[in-house]
């Protein structure tokens, strides 16, 4: 599936791994949370980059404490009506400080990219035919914003007061 | 009122053009209904029986004469020539057509209105006290701070498409005019034993399927801190609300299930983290700057009307019905002025409706007395804030000849109802005709005075947008085998002593639920102990036993 990271076309380094397939010789490896609790540390051992992929029900406080060590976290949204990944990615964010990647994979609409990249999702996972034009329109489509969230940009406030 | 600056209009501007981007989307097909729905629903656009249906937001219920002649324009342009104001404050127009729809909204644009959030799984248009920056019983005006919520949840990235709607209400006053207990979450001026104001924030109320009156999540959140406390409020519910079931995903069964002490301690939790953060803290110069436009008009130093009645209400003005006088006209914080409640319920009408030339001469009154606000009412009436009493036969005269003055406020033929199966694909039977024949039953004036408070709602259908459950008398529409049924509750109140009503039994048909109103009306006034006991009263002193034992009447008793 192709990927957009910081605003470009990427090659994945990423293989998502489903629970019982080997892993790749040279990609790092995403992977179920399930998976991960059970090896994580023959994971981490391999030396190559470590990514997680959480139900939309799987709360990332869960992987507090390994986060430093992880590369990225998946989050899927398996309807696109379910709003709770925009939750995790904030929370990801702003209470436990991830800088690694934050993956949007799922089924996701272009009108909800905007709030997606405001908290904290910085990778997409789209499909075939999705122009990266389109992408960053949908970026672009509200020039301000009333609250701040995990993106850190100046509210509407903060332009009010200079 | 509050004024756009350059940042507000530039963001509903944008937003029409995104809402026009989507409309394209959708009609070229490149969106499938399934993926429209949610995008149109969180613009105020459904679709209903037999059209699409536009519902705008009035923000805390307060519009402009401008904004009124506007909404006249749409209901002229685009509409059949009427609107229809609801339950939530907001209008609604029954027959627009979807390639119109961005003209519409740009149209709105040009007066500060919008659609945004009156629809969808998101935190919708904020709702205050109809009366608020008049009423004589308010701490303060609720409008800054609704005013302020609205901004903070207008696209709200991360609260956008939450398990299901989110209605927040606001009220500043001792007596409760928004129902705040009834919903999702609302908000409460009030002081603190330093003598303080701040907030009392209540969760979990809610109507429909499974009614509940919401309780405290906190006591007393200080002004600076209230965007951050909505926030933990709104994150415990995104992540835990019932995402599994529709008919249990809005926060009252979460609110039910945790219960108030785990909800009270999960939500402090992310209180005090998004609190110390800072991001959210709303400053002292915000609130002032805010505040500064919803400051009242300069009222005249006027005399009080030395006929005034024990409440502070004249009752008796030349040239003004006393009927008006008793039940359209309230106090007023002000000397001299009173508020005046505008009756969208003439007998026979239909609830809530008003046509363009109503609202284009009410605007038109407005500017001849120098009003600058009109309020829509969860109770679907209109009210005029700030009217010098010496005015009210001038407004009294203009009101009638407009069908505008019928002296029923608070009475049994103001009703709320739900649009129903006239209109509404939810609905499992017609509110509008019952509504009317209800009315028309007891439109008797004296005989409706000598009833006295008695508020009846009407839903169509379980969702209860008709109130049913908070009604003194509420009746639900429900459909057996293809018939329309209604069932009668009793005891509810939406009020500061909110309740659920009870169910009285089996349903009546439509020919027959007007007599078993009438039946339970004629009932209560044996019952009650004096004029002075209002239905509610004497339904929470006697219990529903003597009402169920007449409402069906001798021949239903029999077929039951």
């Amino acid at each position: 599936m192709p990927l957009i990271r910081g605003g470009q076309f990427v090659d994945d380094p990423f293989f998502f791994v489903p629970d019982g397939k080997a892993y790749p010789d040279e990609k790092g490896a995403i992977v179920t949370l399930a998976r991960f609790q059970g090896e994580k540390e023959t994971l981490f051992a391999r030396g190559l980059p470590v990514g997680v992929r959480l139900a939309s029900s799987e709360n990332p406080q869960v992987l507090k404490a390994d986060l430093p060590r992880i590369a990225a976290v998946v989050l899927e949204f398996p309807r696109f009506r379910d709003g709770r990944p925009f939750s995790w990615a904030r929370m990801l964010r702003t209470r436990f400080a991830f800088k690694g990647e934050i993956r949007a994979t799922g089924d996701f609409l272009y009108d909800q990219l905007a709030s997606m990249a405001r908290t904290g999702f910085d990778a997409f996972e789209v499909r075939q035919d999705f122009a990266l034009d389109d992408f960053r329109r949908a970026l672009a489509e509200m020039t301000n914003v009333y609250q701040p969230s995990a993106d850190g940009r100046r509210t509407i406030r903060d332009l009010r007061a200079g | 009122m509050y004024r756009y600056d350059e940042f507000d209009a530039r963001f509903v501007a944008e937003r029409v053009e995104q809402f026009r981007g989507q409309v394209a989307r959708r009609l070229t097909g490149e969106l499938t209904e399934d993926q429209f729905k949610p995008l149109r629903l969180m613009n105020g656009l459904y679709l209903q029986l037999h059209a699409y249906m536009l519902r705008v937001a009035v923000p805390y219920g307060t519009l402009s004469p401008k904004q009124l002649r506007m909404l006249a324009h749409v209901a002229r342009k685009y509409d059949k020539g009427y609107g229809h104001f609801t339950t939530r404050q907001n209008i609604q127009f029954n027959w627009p057509r979807l390639v119109d729809v961005p003209d519409i909204l740009a149209d709105l644009a040009t007066v500060e209105m919008h659609a945004i959030q009156t629809s969808g799984n998101c935190i919708r248009n904020v709702t205050a006290d109809h009366f608020a920056g008049a009423a004589a019983d308010e701490i303060e005006d609720p409008r800054p701070i609704a005013e302020i919520i609205r901004q903070w949840s207008s696209l709200h990235p991360e609260f956008s498409f939450l398990p299901r709607k989110f209605k927040i209400a606001v009220s500043g006053a001792a007596h409760d005019r928004a129902a705040l207990k009834f919903h999702d979450m609302a908000v409460e001026i009030v002081r603190n034993g330093a003598g303080e104001t701040g907030y009392r924030v209540y969760v979990g109320g809610g109507m429909g399927r499974t009614p509940y009156v919401g309780y405290v999540v906190s006591d007393f959140v200080a002004k600076p801190d209230i965007l951050s406390f909505l926030e933990a409020v709104m994150r415990v519910y995104n992540e835990q609300g019932r995402r599994d079931n529709l008919f249990k995903a809005r926060i009252k069964i979460l609110a039910n299930a945790l219960g108030a002490d785990e909800m009270r301690r999960q939500v402090a939790v992310e209180f005090e983290e998004i609190r110390t953060s800072g991001t959210l803290t709303v400053p002292a110069e915000e609130l002032a700057r805010i505040d500064a436009y919803f400051a009242p008009p300069e009222f005249e130093d006027l005399p009080d009307d030395p006929a005034d009645g024990a409440d502070g209400m004249p009752r008796d003005i030349p040239g003004v019905d006393p009927d008006f006088l008793a039940t359209n006209v309230h106090p007023h914080r002000a000397k001299g002025y009173c508020i005046v409640t505008i009756s969208l319920k003439p007998i026979g009408g239909v609830p809530g409706d008003a046509t363009a030339e109503q609202m284009d001469a009410l605007a038109d009154l407005m500017d001849e007395h120098g009003m600058a606000e009109i309020r829509v009412s969860h109770e679907q009436n209109l009210v005029l804030p700030h009217v010098r009493r010496k005015d009210l036969p001038a407004i009294h005269a203009r009101l009638t000849e407009l069908g505008l003055a019928t002296p029923n406020a608070g009475l049994i033929t103001d009703i709320i109802a739900c649009p129903g199966l006239d209109y509404c694909d939810l609905a499992n039977a017609r509110s509008i005709p019952i509504a009317q024949k209800i009315a028309e039953r007891f439109a008797d004036l004296d005989r409706q005075h000598h009833i006295g408070e008695l508020k009846i709602k009407i839903s169509g259908c379980i969702n209860a947008c008709g109130h049913h459950h908070a009604g003194h008398i509420g009746i639900l529409g429900v459909d057996k085998k293809g018939v329309e049924f209604y069932q009668l509750q009793l005891g509810g109140s939406g009020a500061e002593d909110a309740s659920i009503g009870e169910i009285l039994g089996p349903g009546f048909g439509k020919d027959e639920i007007a007599d078993a109103v009438e039946r339970v009306v004629e009932a209560y006034l044996t019952l009650r102990q004096g004029p002075d006991e209002r239905f509610l009263d004497t339904y929470r002193r006697v219990g529903i036993v003597p009402f169920k034992n007449v409402a069906y009447g001798q021949d239903l008793h029999a077929a039951y």
